[in-house]
């Protein structure tokens, strides 16, 4: 479990990032926070594994303030998958994917054979593994990316944005890979995103974040778009949208569902 | 022709000096030039006058150099080592900045996400930041290598031998083929370090061969 506790930054010469921000992330959930660019996520995020100290306020694991722990084990003992993968240029992919084992002693050899396996996991041929990262497609980099994230095995993923450099057809496919991973990992997941259909396929609950890491609502997906807090969640979300909006129609005896502008998106199952 | 034919141990003899001066230097100058590059690169309030002060070395000409020298080090002038410090000295002034460079030349993108997995200053230090700053840093020891084969000729002046001997012998005696003997030595040991870095820039940086090479047939996710 996770717990920011009124957490508040201020970078030097900046207006606050983040304001009095309180969430309680329960255990193997996953929590997203959807906000437009610059509306504080990755800030938060970063206050998790100490990235960014809080200008006031705490951040809880387990109940124990992460001020309390050494950053670089902390760091270790939580996964983190960034935008642009943030690989080791110079490292082959199995060794960027055995990184936080290798540094936490762990013999390279094992490390290797085990970050094999996880490059199966993440759907990718064993055979990419002995290649640089420059060597591959943007999409095969975030697998790589996620691979690194559960290398050392960690209660806690934090994903920042880390579908949102790759084309939609792999952005979905990524998607896909995540949410069947988690159905058997049942990591506590913070993810962070500024696309809302993103947010609402991944999260369990999602928090909609305003300008100064400010909560505009917050709430399973199905709350948020049936009930908006306010017209600037409505717009976010795209409540008033015309895909968002299906009605039912009867065609050739089978129900079909349309959006706002007539637009047949579904069948019904009967 | 003749000359050389008659000469040869003595060639011989002086390349292994030569390559006795330049190589300890060579290798001083990174050892020292990279942790002071490096600080000048986190630091750069400390960095600036210290970068300026390297380069000044290279402008200490060489003969008050190598009387100064044994004198602060208590060491006889006409030594080996007073040659390899003065080279370290010029091989420092000519390195430092591009070892801050180096460092500078690496993505911080990829130094943050190493701290943000959980990579110790120190393992930031040698996992990431000193296999990236390979490159940049190999190229100016290039430099420095041929810069330094070259300078140790002037060690014939104080009298250690060197290749450079054979240029001051062949001048003094009238000896053209010594001193051209001398001179094309000279290059090829030159050519020689480089030829050797170039091939350890090959073995230290394998990823920026293959990235020339990425284009292979793409098998996409299974
Ligand atoms: N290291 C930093 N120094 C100064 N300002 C920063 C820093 N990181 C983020 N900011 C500022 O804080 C605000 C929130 O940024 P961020 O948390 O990155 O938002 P998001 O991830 O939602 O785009 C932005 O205005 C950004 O410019
Ligand atoms: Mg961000």
């Amino acid at each position: 479990m996770i717990e920011f506790e009124s957490v508040t930054k201020t970078y030097p010469g900046q207006t606050t990032a983040v304001s009095d921000f309180s969430l309680v992330v329960p255990s193997h959930r996953t929590v997203v926070l959807v906000g437009s660019s610059g509306s504080g996520k990755s800030t938060l995020l970063r206050t998790v594994n100490r990235m960014v100290e809080p200008t006031s306020g705490r951040v809880l694991i387990d109940d124990e303030d992460v001020r309390e722990r050494d950053p670089v084990a902390l760091r270790r003992s939580i996964g983190y998958v960034l935008q642009h993968g943030g690989l080791l240029p110079h490292r082959s992919v199995l060794d960027n994917i055995a990184t936080v084992p290798v540094l936490n002693g762990v013999p390279k050899r094992e490390a290797r054979t085990a970050a094999s396996e996880l490059l199966e996991r993440v759907g990718l041929d064993p055979k990419v593994g002995r290649r640089f990262p420059g060597q591959l497609s943007g999409g095969q980099q975030q697998r790589v990316g996620v691979a690194r994230a559960l290398a050392a095995d960690p209660n806690i993923l934090l994903m920042d944005e880390p579908f949102g450099a790759v084309d939609p057809i792999m952005r979905r496919e990524l998607q896909e890979e995540l949410l069947r991973l988690q159905a058997d990992m049942h990591k506590t997941i913070v993810f962070v995103t500024h696309d809302v259909d993103e947010a609402f396929l991944l999260g369990d609950e999602v928090v909609v974040l305003r300008e100064g890491g400010v909560i505009a609502q917050r709430g399973t997906p199905a709350e948020i778009l049936g009930a908006p807090a306010d017209d600037f969640v409505r717009d976010f979300v795209g409540a008033d949208r015309a895909e968002r909006e299906l009605h039912i129609t009867e065609v050739d005896g089978r129900t079909i569902a349309v959006d706002a502008s007539g637009r047949p998106v579904g069948v019904l199952a009967p | 022709m003749k000359w050389l034919s008659l000469n040869w141990p003595q060639v011989v003899e002086l390349t292994r000096d030569h390559l006795l001066l330049s190589a300890p230097a060579i290798l001083l100058s990174v050892l020292l030039a990279v942790p002071i590059g490096r600080l000048a690169q986190q630091r750069p309030r400390l960095g600036g006058p210290l970068l300026g002060a390297a380069s000044l070395l290279y402008a200490i000409p060489a003969l008050p150099l190598l009387i100064i020298i044994p004198v602060i080090f208590g060491i006889p002038l006409r030594s080996p080592a007073t040659m390899i410090i003065a080279l370290t000295v010029y091989g420092l002034a000519l390195l430092v900045r591009t070892a801050a460079d180096a460092f500078g030349s690496v993505d911080p993108r990829v130094r943050e996400a190493a701290v943000a997995v959980g990579h110790s200053p120190r393992s930031v230090f040698w996992r990431v930041d000193l296999p990236l700053a390979v490159p940049v840093l190999l190229a100016g020891v290039r430099v420095v290598a041929v810069s330094t084969v070259s300078l140790v000729t002037i060690g014939a002046l104080i009298g250690v031998p060197s290749l450079g001997t054979l240029l001051t012998d062949g001048f003094q005696r009238g000896i053209p083929a010594e001193v051209a003997t001398g001179v094309i030595a000279t290059m090829l040991l030159a050519l020689f370090f480089d030829a050797v870095l170039v091939a350890a820039g090959r073995i230290l940086t394998p990823w920026t061969v293959s990235r020339r090479e990425r284009l292979l047939p793409q098998e996409e996710t299974t």
